[in-house]
């Protein structure tokens, strides 16, 4: 029983941080149609970001550890969604009126790109964050001892997920969003500007896959240039599990997918745990073709 | 009187077969490795450039052809080219299982579970599943192929096998393209709704689109078994998907010459970036979203097909 608990909070915690990526994917991929490949190493460069940002201003230092982190997240997160609006106008802008899988290819390429530039700038080695930003604590619930960076993770992922839900269904520009994912034909002539909300979605989106990225830096310390597209698969995993172009289906993709590939490492096998997550996956998905949340599309004729 | 068509195909005929006489032993590896992605790719073309569906998991089927190769070549001592066959159908029979219960899926869902797949089948041989795979260390050991009693060990004469192999596809396929099933692949490409209104069992030709692209990749697999006669599983990972689905958008989705300067840019490109050493992916990526942007169809689309129509009907409707 302690093991179960203390396997559902990690995998609530890492689920979380799916879920934030997943957010990134599935916005794109609402409005656009797109599938952006290079989120992922949006994610990757978050992580990056945030070690120098701490490291440099050593911000933990001056400020307290929850402030410091809190200032260095928003910093993160300002500069990702710089990055991330810089790639929709170069990699994705010009192919707007092209083939769908025209626009996949420039995303496979732009993140080949950005890997590798990562990977010139800090080297292809581990890099660590420091043992000491956050105070070891565990707080003791349900019986068993939970590290805090756990509780924070999923807290902080879930007021974020609040935060864009809320920003979403009931703010005039999130109506905005949802109207331009409908039928962007329809929104442009009820004087919608499409290109703003796509570009808001591409501020929006990258900005929390950068906070993630510095969460999987603060919770496994461990960060290296190819670690993006493993959770950004994941994470679109979750996207599709959730049903992709579905927001609220992306937040219970990822929670679930962390959840179950926690308790799959456990139970049944380590070294098949990215297996099992891809089986529900496809076990899903020939149950409910449109993932959980997904509307059933029906066929135009 | 001889036709044009006939007297380049002559010339590039004349050119493929002296080329490695020109060339050493390193370049001519490349362009065996050229002609394997560019079979590759267009196996791949009939699923995703024909039938239009997003398969980002090509590697998984290249992989059960190449580890069937490797086991019942290193287990039973089979010579490796009588495999071929074998290592077709069980990539065919796997894409079949597979694709059996996901083929309805829509578009992006598809490509998910494809990668899933392509995933799972790496995890899987990693995890040295029954005994057979050899882990992540892989299988060592392949056979050369043996070829009417002469074996096949130099990058040349590797080439001249590589070369027929593909002079073989491409002729086949180029069938293919050309025949009812062909068509009935555009048209499901075109309008799916539409080919399902005018008698075309959807579901039945993406999964025999599906089943074809993928005996032909586990063939290819045997071929690079006995090229490398090493396999391990990390040649068959998302990443070599990747190269492969990129060839066929990049060159030209559902043209065969498309396909092939594909393959020869996205395996060649990066030889050529060889003095940039560890900056080489970056500029090979910056150069795949450039060629995308500059040619959004592909760098040599397919032809619009022309079907000549009776005299008398062009003539009423003043043609197109």
């Amino acid at each position: 029983m302690e093991q179960f608990l203390q396997q559902l909070t990690n995998g609530l915690a890492v689920g979380s941080i799916y879920a934030l990526i997943a957010l990134g994917y599935t916005m794109v991929y609402g409005v656009l149609k797109l599938i952006n490949f290079a989120h992922s190493e949006l994610v990757t460069l978050g992580a990056y970001l945030g070690l120098t940002l701490l490291t440099s201003f050593a911000l933990t230092d001056r400020m307290g550890p929850l402030l410091g982190i809190l200032l260095l997240a928003v910093m993160v997160m300002g500069l990702i969604a710089l990055v991330g609006a810089m790639l929709d106008r170069v990699a994705y802008r010009p192919l707007r009126q092209s083939p769908r899988l025209s626009a996949v290819v420039s995303a496979l390429g732009a993140s080949i790109f950005l890997q590798n530039t990562i990977m010139l700038i800090y080297g292809a080695r581990f890099l660590n964050y420091p043992h000491d930003i956050l105070p070891k604590m565990t707080i003791h619930m349900m019986g068993i001892d939970v590290p805090l960076v756990r509780i924070l993770i999923l807290f902080v992922s879930l007021v974020m997920m609040g935060g864009l839900f809320f920003f979403i269904q009931k703010t005039r520009i999130g109506t905005a969003i949802r109207a331009a994912a409908i039928d962007q034909g329809a929104a442009k002539l009820m004087g919608i500007d499409v290109n703003r909300v796509v570009l808001l979605v591409f501020l929006v989106g990258p900005a929390l896959g950068g906070a993630a990225g510095l969460m999987l830096g603060l919770y496994y310390g461990q960060i290296n240039f190819t670690m993006g597209w493993s959770y950004g698969l994941k994470a679109f995993t979750a996207a599709i599990l959730g049903g992709i172009g579905n927001i609220p289906g992306a937040m219970l993709g990822g929670l679930l997918l962390g959840v179950i590939e926690a308790m799959g490492a456990t139970y049944i096998s380590f070294a098949w745990k990215d297996a099992i997550a891809f089986l529900v996956l496809i076990l899903i998905l020939i149950v409910r073709p449109t993932g959980l949340l997904g509307e059933r599309v029906a066929e135009k004729v | 009187m001889i036709q044009p068509k006939t007297i380049a195909l002559i010339i590039t005929t004349g050119i493929l077969v002296s080329l490695p006489h020109f060339l050493n032993p390193y370049w001519v590896d490349v362009l065996n490795n050229i002609g394997i992605y560019a079979i590759l790719g267009l196996s791949l073309n009939i699923i995703v450039g024909h039938t239009g569906l997003f398969n980002l998991g090509h590697a998984s089927f290249y992989a059960v052809g190449a580890y069937t190769a490797a086991i019942l070549n290193t287990k039973y001592q089979i010579p490796i080219l009588w495999l071929i066959p074998v290592c077709g159908l069980s990539a065919g029979l796997f894409a079949m299982i597979i694709a059996r219960p996901i083929i309805h899926l829509r578009g992006d869902y598809l490509c998910i579970v494809t990668i899933g797949v392509n995933e799972i089948v790496r995890i899987a041989l990693i995890n040295n599943v029954f005994g057979l795979t050899g882990g992540s260390n892989g299988i060592f050991g392949i056979d050369r192929p043996n070829v009417f009693g002469m074996t096949i060990r130099t990058p040349m004469e590797f080439y001249y096998l590589i070369l027929v192999f593909g002079a073989v596809t491409i002729f086949l396929f180029r069938q293919l393209e050309y025949s009812r099933f062909g068509r009935a692949l555009n048209y499901l490409r075109e309008d799916e709704t539409a080919a399902e209104g005018s008698g075309i069992n959807t579901a039945h030709y993406k999964l025999a689109a599906f089943v074809v692209g993928a005996v032909w990749a586990g063939m290819v697999g045997n071929i690079y078994a006995a090229k490398m006669t090493i396999i391990s599983p990390e040649s068959f990972a998302f990443w070599e998907s990747v190269i492969i689905f990129a060839i066929v958008i990049l060159g030209g989705s559902g043209s065969i010459p498309g396909v092939i300067l594909g393959a020869v840019l996205i395996v060649g490109l990066p030889e050529l970036f060889r003095d940039l050493a560890s900056a080489r992916m970056f500029f090979f990526g910056a150069a795949m979203v450039a060629m995308m942007i500059f040619r959004t169809q592909g760098i040599l689309p397919p032809r619009p097909r022309q079907y000549a129509l009776p005299q008398n009907h062009a003539s009423e409707e003043g043609g197109k």
